[in-house]
């Protein structure tokens, strides 16, 4: 039998169409109708289970050069209905386990009230009660550091000749994020999350990658940005925001489940105008009247960006490199590059 | 920033009658557009022709103008109202072109009126190829390579296969493919004819494609939301109004839909719609990838109100809110009430639409799908896979048994149809192909079945077993739907939505509470010929009917198009299929306290007899009342008991019989299948090898005809013992023409004050025979010596029931709503019987101009899409005003060629002469000439195409060449290739109004000779004289 059993004891059952085996991680869902394979290899899913609201997933097969990064993070897919044989071959070459035939819109809604909960999917005899156990055990995503588990090992060039040269920390960086920065005429060298500051500020920008987990237990790190901000360009996306949020003296917290999707509307404070954005994250920076506040969710007012000029520092939630995702952020990440190349 | 202060009056512009590719989603779309303004203040005018549409309540505006939609009336409109503004969005192209008019004829700008929601120099790039053209490209994209061409010598030099789309024409009326330079040529000639401004474009042929569209709004600060995306399942090459659509789009990877995405914005912006939303259609190649922009439509669209429907996102009312200053984040979303309208919807379900066509009803015309749209009305499935959604609609079509149509069988897939739709839809086969026997499914079993769409009766016809026994099984084995919300965010936010709709293996969603008693309305499914938007009219007035009388109303509905699909109209919306299976397992969850059947046309009615052997109660009228009326042998035995005459008849089992029995009763007859919707397939005949040639029906039934009488068509209410006598209407066209094609004229004008008693005398009786509660539509004939013959009686909503309330003021639907939950006629207070003193026509208006090959006459068989109401102090002034807005302007001056067949040529003498004494010059062929100069009327008499020698010129040309306003034929025989045949089609082609009855002619003639120019008055005026006057009598 297969099935996804949650924290709270409640049982999802399913087919499998993925690996055998099971899966731990924090169930999450995501609405985004398009960009699967960009979300299981997306480093910021590391660790949870991706429960997608579009109920049909897979009708567009795989491709190598959709994939964000070199290896697959979610443990999980769980899906209304999966097509193949693509997607559920590449599933299961991955070791991922896939359920389909969930409910997933009852589970979506039990999410949404419940909370992102420990969860496990289960695609071979694990008895259910066992399962529970196990998920029930599983620590929560509040104070977890995973930045370890994604980031590089050593520093690496992406791109090599550029009119600017930007130094990546890669918290769990996208390809997305690197291929709009070259687009945009950057030299681009990626670092590992513990580079320190003084490492860093040689670069005419930095760009602090998204990545999963925490920020709160990320000191080494938040530390960092605190000594780097002010002596280079910086840019904070997603996990990069949240550090420099927490450098900056703001609060960060664990959300009840996430801002997951394509479509969420962030007010731009300048300009008074609304961006339609593509956002995974399930920790945010408390709404805040904080006059260096540039951009807010309309969806629920956490802060979305802050612009810091007298530390030359930026920084956006959702993610501008879309990859999944509406395009209408890239020119922030171009427009910053335009900044640094001016400055 | 909140609305803008500094206008206080907009005007709407409807889009007029129901046509092919213009229907109800206009009256969706005014609807809601005048909800919102009305919510914020504004002062509102709508005009608009067509009385079966919500949007022309007196009600729902602060003055409504049912006038007919040209730049002569819409302009005396505004000069009498004076409105700050003018909204053209709403009302599809009609408006666009109207609003394009009234602006370049200095109209607007002379009454200082601003055009909002798009502006003139937005629509015209949007509309102007060219201007389009340079658009796009400005912003790095591509248009098929495509010539503007106007005149047919510019033609050489242009490579085929290409397509020809005429500028400014709705539905691509008049557009078409040419693989040859000779198709090509006479599509450029058509396509000129058509155009207003004469001027077409042959494109680069991108056939075979994909097609998508998307569903863009922006705001007036530049922001801008995509609604949603569709995909075409028939790719480029077949109209999207007749394509299988699916929303949202199911195989473009992330990146490949982001381009459109971003292809769509930038249109947007180019083309410079910066208050509202617009529609842009897409190919894209399968095998490279490359985009390019079709076209944009710069305002509300049959494709929004899908969008809408298929997100729960109303483009309408965001589009009237962002025309009046309000930005996309200021805006609420309904269905969440905590999201702004920037929160882009995002579907946790699939959407199917499917086109429903009407061919049956056009024989001889070519049913290959094209450039052109000819489907008459739509349906929409929502389902958790793509199979569910496409069967729900493929079945929601409710196609008659028999009828030729695109998709009749699931094996019909397109053949360049994408591998992914081939896949799903290869699905469903197998699931069939696997079933053995009901007995031996599981629960599980079940689900799976159901999971794929398809429907107990799929299942029972794959089993070789019945519905009821399928149904039986199933739900012993506890396998029963589920009901999911739609709610535009796929659950992440809390929404009290009350739209559902249903599937399987799933846990349903916040069942039915409240002590209100609980009323289930049917609606009428797609919009089909005899079934059309009046249905919806009616549907939606009961639901607020019901609403006022503290009744919870549930609808349930599967026509994209319409405002009863609208969530805002009930408390509950079921978005379902209407069929047994689907509206039993409703009533099973809302536990009705009665299920309306009266306002959705037939549809419901054959649902009757399952909702009361489920145990369910039928408000109003019982279904044996209905059957009574429906059923040949007992409605005879009833009028019989009563006294009352009908014409003689007969039902036959074979051709031999039917022979007989019109030999018993005389010719001519009328002949035609028996239990039939909108006259299909009947026929008038006159001899006994026409009775033969009908094609073998089981059992057909042959009536004899009455000739040369006074159709008559009566709108009543009753209590199951009184009856009130709301209105007798006279039609136009003498018996034998479909009464859904004639013209209707209120008061009768023909009738004595003794025929008049004469007829409400006979419908009280028969109200009360029947036993009918709520509304009763009688059709009689009255002869030459006054005798009064009844045809036939419908317990039920009629299409005259719009047109009626409007003419009487008198809200049918309302009273007999409170009729149907026990009020009497004496409770209702009604104005007391009497008719109107002013004079109202409705005019039918017909597609024929889209079906080339079939014969554009009227006759038995219902043929027209929609009608327009107009009021006047006189009959031939309305008449005249009614025939300009089905658009068909009767000339004053000029030409007039008279065909009439042989027994009628005396009849024609004194039609001739008015027409000579008005001082039009007549043209005849030879017999009807003769007939005329006999009677000393002068007239040239021209050589029908089958006497002309070479070269000599013919009725045919004289029409082609222009050289005829007016054209009077009455069809000599039913030859396709006949004379008159020719003669109609030339005349169709030239777009002269085209008379093909003797009375209509007669009506016509003297609306020539004495309609005056009488000013425009509200409906919201005419009703309160109507009904002062009552007061007073």
């Amino acid at each position: 039998m297969s099935y996804l059993a949650l924290a709270d004891g409640t049982v999802w059952r399913g087919e499998s169409v993925g690996a055998e085996g099971h899966a731990l991680g924090e169930a999450v869902f995501t609405t985004g109708m398009s960009g699967y394979q960009e979300a299981v290899t997306d480093p910021s899913f590391e660790d949870q289970l991706i429960c997608f609201t579009a109920p049909m997933i897979g009708n567009y097969g795989v491709a190598e050069a959709r994939s964000e990064s070199a290896r697959t993070h979610a443990r999980a897919v769980l899906m209304r209905e999966a097509r193949g044989p693509d997607w559920t071959d590449w599933l299961r070459e991955h070791g991922i386990v896939a359920l389909t035939g969930i409910d997933t819109r009852s589970l979506v809604l039990h999410l949404r009230d419940a909370g992102s909960v420990p969860a496990v999917a289960v695609a071979s005899d694990l008895p259910v009660e066992e399962a529970i156990e196990r998920a029930a055990r599983q620590p929560s995503m509040l104070g977890r550091a995973l930045v370890d588990d994604v980031s590089t090992d050593e520093p690496y060039v992406y791109a090599e000749a550029g009119r600017v040269r930007i130094g990546v920390v890669d918290y769990g960086v996208k390809n997305s994020v690197l291929r709009r920065l070259a687009k945009a005429g950057a030299a681009v060298t990626v670092h590992p999350h513990d580079t320190p500051a003084d490492e860093l500020a040689g670069y005419d920008g930095v760009l602090l990658s998204p990545g999963p987990g925490d920020p709160e237990p990320l000191a080494g790190e938040t530390e960092t940005v605190r000594q780097l901000l002010g002596r280079t360009h910086v840019l904070g996306i997603c996990l990069g925001h949240q550090l420099i949020a927490r450098a900056t003296g703001h609060d960060t917290y664990k959300l009840q489940f996430g801002h997951r999707g394509a479509n969420h509307p962030v007010h731009e404070r300048l300009t008074g105008r609304v961006l339609v954005t593509s956002q995974n994250h399930g920790f945010a920076v408390a709404a805040s009247e904080a006059a260096e506040v540039s951009h807010v969710s309309l969806y629920d007012g956490t802060v979305e960006g802050f612009d810091l000029p007298d530390l030359r520092a930026r920084s956006l939630q959702f993610h501008p490199e879309a990859g999944p995702g509406p395009h209408d952020a890239w020119p922030l990440l171009e427009a910053w590059v335009e900044e640094v190349a001016h400055a | 920033m909140p609305r803008r202060t500094d206008i206080e009056s907009i005007c709407i512009v409807g889009s007029g009658p129901i046509v092919i590719g213009q229907a109800a989603e206009f009256d969706y779309a005014g609807c809601q557009a005048l909800k919102v303004l009305r919510e914020d203040g504004f002062r509102t005018i709508v005009v608009n022709s067509n009385p079966a549409t919500i949007m022309t309540d007196p009600g729902f505006a602060d003055r409504t103008y049912l006038e007919p939609l040209d730049v002569e009336s819409v302009a005396e409109v505004l000069r009498l109202e004076r409105p700050d503004a003018l909204l053209p969005t709403m009302g599809g192209q009609t408006a666009l072109n109207l609003a394009r008019e009234l602006a370049t004829a200095g109209v607007l700008d002379e009454l200082g009126i601003e055009l909002i929601g798009a502006r003139l120099d937005a629509i015209e790039r949007a509309e102007d190829r060219l201007k389009f053209k340079e658009a796009v490209e400005s912003c790095g994209l591509k248009v098929p390579n495509s010539t503007i061409v106007t005149s047919l010598d510019e033609l050489d030099g242009l490579m085929v296969p290409a397509v020809v789309r005429p500028a400014f024409t709705l539905g691509g009326h008049g557009g078409g493919f040419a693989y040859t330079q000779e198709e090509l040529y006479r599509q450029v000639e058509r396509g000129l004819a058509e155009s207003p401004i004469g001027q077409v474009l042959v494109e680069e042929s991108v056939r075979g494609w994909d097609e998508f569209e998307l569903e863009v709004v922006r705001d007036r600060i530049d922001n801008v939301v995509i609604v949603c995306s569709i995909e075409n399942l028939d790719p480029m090459g077949v109209h999207t109004g007749d394509s299988v659509t699916v929303a949202p789009q199911m195989t473009l990877p992330d990146e490949a839909y982001q381009e459109l995405r971003d292809a769509a914005a930038a249109v947007i912006r180019a083309v410079g719609v910066d208050t509202g939303g617009s529609n842009i259609q897409f190919a894209r190649s399968r095998e490279t990838g490359d985009v390019r922009v079709i076209e944009m439509n710069p305002r509300v669209s049959r494709s929004s109100a899908l969008a809408s429907k298929a997100t729960g996102y109303p483009i309408a009312k965001i589009a009237a809110r962002l025309a009046v200053g309000y930005t996309l984040d200021e805006i609420p979303n309904d269905l969440t009430g905590t999201t702004p309208a920037s929160f882009e919807p995002t579907l946790d379900y699939v959407v199917v639409k499917f086109p429903r066509f009407a061919f049956e009803k056009f024989p001889g015309a070519d049913r290959t799908l094209g450039t052109q749209m000819k489907s008459v009305g739509e349906t929409m499935g929502i389902g958790r896979t793509l199979a569910e959604a496409f069967l729900k609609a493929y079945r929601s079509r409710e196609l008659d048994a028999g009828a030729a149509t695109p998709w009749q069988a699931l094996e019909e897939v397109p053949e360049d149809v994408h591998p992914f739709f081939r896949r799903e839809l290869d699905q469903i086969r197998d699931a069939l192909a696997g079933i053995a026997d009901v007995e031996s499914l599981t629960a599980d079993g079940w689900v799976r079945l159901k999971r794929v769409g398809l429907s107990d009766a799929d299942i029972a016809a794959a089993a070789g077993t019945t519905e009821t026994a399928v149904r039986r099984r199933r739900r012993e084995c506890g396998a029963r739907p589920s009901y999911r919300r739609v709610d535009s965010c796929a659950g992440e936010v809390e929404a009290t939505s009350n739209y559902y709709y249903s599937t399987w293996g799933e846990v349903d969603e916040a069942a039915p509470t409240g002590d209100r008693p609980r009323v289930v309305i049917l609606g009428s499914g797609p919009n089909r010929i005899g079934q059309g938007i009046e249905f919806d009219y009616c549907c939606v007035h009961a639901v607020t009917t019901y609403r006022e009388l503290g009744y919870e109303a549930v609808m349930v509905n599967c026509n994209p198009e319409t405002v009863s699909t609208d969530y805002d109209t009930s408390d509950r919306l079921y978005f379902e299929p209407l069929d047994a299976e689907s509206v039993l397992a409703i009533c099973e969850r809302e536990k009705p306290d009665g299920v309306v059947i009266q306002f959705g046309g037939q549809t419901p009615l054959k649902l009757a007899r399952a909702i009361e052997d489920a145990g369910y109660r039928i408000l109003g009228t019982p279904f044996d009342a209905v059957d009574l009326a429906e059923d040949r042998e007992r409605f005879a035995g009833l009028l019989r008991a009563h006294g009352l005459r009908s014409p003689e008849w007969g039902i036959a089992g074979s051709p031999d019989e039917a022979v007989e029995i019109a030999e018993r009763i005389g010719y001519p007859v009328l002949v035609r299948p028996s239990y039939v919707l909108g006259g299909r397939a009947m026929r008038v005949c006159y001899t006994p090898d026409e009775v033969r040639e009908m094609p073998p029906f089981e059992r057909i039934l042959v009536d004899r005809f009455v000739e040369h009488a006074v159709e008559v068509d009566v709108d009543a209410l009753c209590d199951g013992v009184d009856t009130y006598v709301a209105a007798v209407m006279q039609h136009v066209e003498e018996a034998g023409v479909h009464s859904g094609d004639s013209a209707c004229v209120l008061p009768a004008p023909s009738l004595s004050f003794a025929q008049a008693q004469e007829i409400a005398r006979v419908v009280r009786i028969l109200g009360r025979a029947l036993g009918a509660v709520g509304l009763l539509n009688v059709q009689l004939a009255v002869t030459g010596d006054g005798e009064v013959y009844v045809i036939e009686a419908n317990p039920r909503a009629s299409r005259t029931v719009p047109f009626v309330s409007k003419a009487t003021g008198v809200e049918l639907v309302k009273a007999a709503c409170r009729l149907a939950v026990g009020a009497t006629i004496s409770e209702l207070g009604l104005p007391p019987e009497r008719p109107p003193r002013q004079w109202s026509v409705k005019a039918a208006v017909l597609p024929f101009a889209r079906f080339p090959g079939s014969d554009p006459v009227l006759g038995p068989e219902m043929r027209s899409t929609g009608e327009v109401m107009a009021s006047a102090a006189d009959l031939s002034t309305a008449l005249d005003k009614a025939e300009r807005a089905a658009g068909r302007r009767l000339p004053r001056t000029g030409s007039v060629f008279i065909s009439i067949r042989e027994p009628d040529h005396q009849q024609a003498v004194p039609i001739a002469a008015t027409l000579v004494g008005l001082g039009f010059d007549l043209y005849a062929t030879e017999g009807t000439a003769a007939t005329l100069a006999a009677a000393g009327i002068e007239v040239e008499p021209v050589r029908k195409l089958s006497e002309a020698q070479d070269g000599e010129p013919t009725v045919v040309d004289l029409i082609r060449r222009g050289r005829c306003d007016l054209v009077i034929n009455t069809p000599e025989g039913r030859n396709a290739r006949s004379d008159g045949y020719a003669i109609r089609e030339a005349a169709l082609a030239r777009r002269v109004p085209c008379i093909t009855t003797l009375s209509g002619a007669a009506a016509a003639v003297h609306a020539i000779a004495t309609a005056r120019a009488e000013q425009a008055m509200s409906l919201q005026e005419r009703i309160d004289a109507e009904l002062g006057l009552a007061q007073q009598a």
